[in-house]
């Protein structure tokens, strides 16, 4: 019984949300930092 | 993974999103991030207000344009719903459980889009302070709430990195929808119509699908669940309750308005300059720092903005979070007194280090305070007493940039040059942050008589909302 009511999060599923939240916070974050150079420029 | 828990209701209910054993936390903060990557596009909503200025003339604005100060509007309105939704649905969202709250808030927001978007087509700005302003701003306020008891229950050891995590996202959000929102107008702007509707149209559906995966994925943890190896203290300690306390008892206790006034005046001094920073940079360094340096500075400042949340709420678990509203207050203090000098003496580089270190600060504030009032508090009512506390960004989001804008205008009226125009600013941001102090200084545990009784009043909410799950 237990082992039907367990369902393990898998590393692929933590890899899965993480990236589906970082690839475009970090697109945005390296935008954001382009545009920050030009204070350097 | 897992898409169905035990329990009865609603898919939506509290009760359907208690994680199985196996689940992993760490799956929880994407979840949040899901929410408040996408509520915080309002940071960067003023993309738009150029654009909107010129639907009917094109190339510029014709008579029957909308004006930019009607366009202002339309932010201050979601930023004063932000805080009255927070306020009011609070309880709400606690007892309701995360998500209801998020698909609540995924339904808001993307409303608020279409509804705005449809305000564009017919030309209409009053539809537009109904969509994004009304809707969008009750979207950003159960948004904002609706992760966080749910991830300071899931991060018992860690709350203020927990909750870092998710308001770092917030302020992480504008770096996506400015460039993305650029790049959509762009493209479907022709030489005789401004691409803004469509552009609204395709940000509240990728937003709706990115918030309800969010909305998917979240659980709350099982009653008793601690994380493995953590042992929880077994006593309160001195600033770190055991107790907790019904929502609208924390209004009674002066611990809650205290840390209402720590959370103001903090923000107050950090979106003063927030606002200005373009303009204030020009002007303290004629000559020198370039309207497009200026915009590099703005960039970089949100940078740390977002890396203040993560780095400071994180520091907090370790420092404690009284210690840390005292660093913010003390070395705000100093570097809001440092500003005027870094301008006689020409420093660029030393202005920009004061505002990237302020600024860190002021988003530093806004992350720390729900591990704060989880301290305070405790943890069963903590996201809808967050609501309730964020009324102080309502009210530090008129006195900021009014102080910045009425202080320079009256120095420049009266002759003070304009490099020199904001001195009286510092200064008087500074004096704030010395309030801020004091009101810190007097957070002290919560009184006996406000805590729950366990075994009564906790069990009824949950009667409360087993019952709404049912219904």
């Amino acid at each position: 019984m237990n082992e039907v009511n367990q369902n393990p999060t898998t590393p692929l599923q933590l890899l899965l949300a993480w990236g589906f939240v970082g690839i475009p916070l970090i697109w945005g974050v390296f935008q954001t930092l382009l545009n920050a150079l030009q204070l350097f420029q | 993974m897992e898409t169905e828990t035990g329990g009865g209701g609603s898919w939506f209910s509290r009760s359907r999103t208690v994680a199985r054993p196996g689940y992993s936390r760490w799956m929880v903060p994407p979840a949040a991030l899901c929410v408040h990557l996408c509520i915080g596009q309002a940071y960067a909503y003023s993309v738009f207000n150029l654009p909107m200025t010129k639907l009917i003339g094109i190339t510029e604005s014709a008579p029957d344009d909308w004006k930019l100060t009607e366009l202002g509007w339309i932010f201050s309105l979601a930023i004063f719903f932000l805080g009255v939704s927070s306020a009011v649905f609070g309880r709400w969202v606690e007892e309701g459980g995360p998500r209801k709250a998020m698909f609540t808030a995924a339904l808001c927001w993307a409303g608020g889009f279409l509804i705005s978007a449809f305000g564009v087509y017919i030309h209409n700005l009053w539809v537009i302070y109904l969509g994004y302003g009304v809707l969008g701003g009750i979207a950003l306020g159960i948004g904002y709430i609706s992760p966080v008891s749910t991830l300071i229950k899931w991060f018992p050891d860690r709350p203020g990195m927990a909750t870092g995590m998710a308001i770092m996202g917030f302020g992480g959000g504008a770096f996506i929808a400015s460039p993305l929102s650029v790049w959509l107008m762009k493209k479907f702007t022709t030489e005789t119509h401004i691409g803004v509707m469509e552009t609204f149209v395709i940000l509240g559906v990728v937003y709706f699908a990115f918030m309800v995966v969010g909305s998917i994925i979240v659980r709350v943890p099982a009653p008793g669940w601690k994380p493995e190896g953590y042992v929880e203290p077994v006593q309160s300690t001195k600033l770190i309750t055991r107790n907790d306390v019904f929502v609208y008892d924390a209004l009674k206790t002066p611990q809650f308005w205290l840390i209402w006034w720590v959370l103001c005046l903090n923000v107050t001094a950090g979106i003063g300059v927030l606002g200005q920073a373009s303009a204030m940079s020009q002007e303290m360094f004629p000559g020198l720092i370039t309207p497009v340096a200026a915009a590099g500075l703005v960039g970089l400042m949100s940078l740390f903005n977002m890396g203040g949340r993560f780095a400071w709420a994180s520091t907090s678990d370790f420092i404690g979070r009284k210690n840390t509203y005292f660093v913010f207050m003390v070395l705000g203090f100093i570097l809001y007194c440092l500003v005027p000098y870094t301008g006689a003496v020409g420093s660029i580089a030393g202005f920009v280090l004061c505002f990237c270190i302020i600024i860190s600060m002021y988003g530093g504030g806004f992350a720390t305070v729900p591990a704060y009032l989880r301290d305070m508090f405790g943890t069963r009512y903590v996201g809808a007493i967050h609501g309730l506390l964020l009324t102080a960004w309502s009210a530090a989001g008129i006195f900021g940039p009014v102080l910045v804008n009425y202080i320079r205008e009256y120095n420049v009226n009266h002759g003070v040059p304009k490099a020199e125009a904001y001195n009286t600013t510092m200064y008087i941001m500074a004096g704030l942050l010395v309030i801020g102090f004091i009101c810190n200084f007097f957070v002290k545990a919560v009184d006996k008589r406000y805590h729950m009784k366990k075994e009564t009043e906790a069990d009824t909410a949950l009667a409360t909302a087993a019952r709404s799950a049912r219904a």
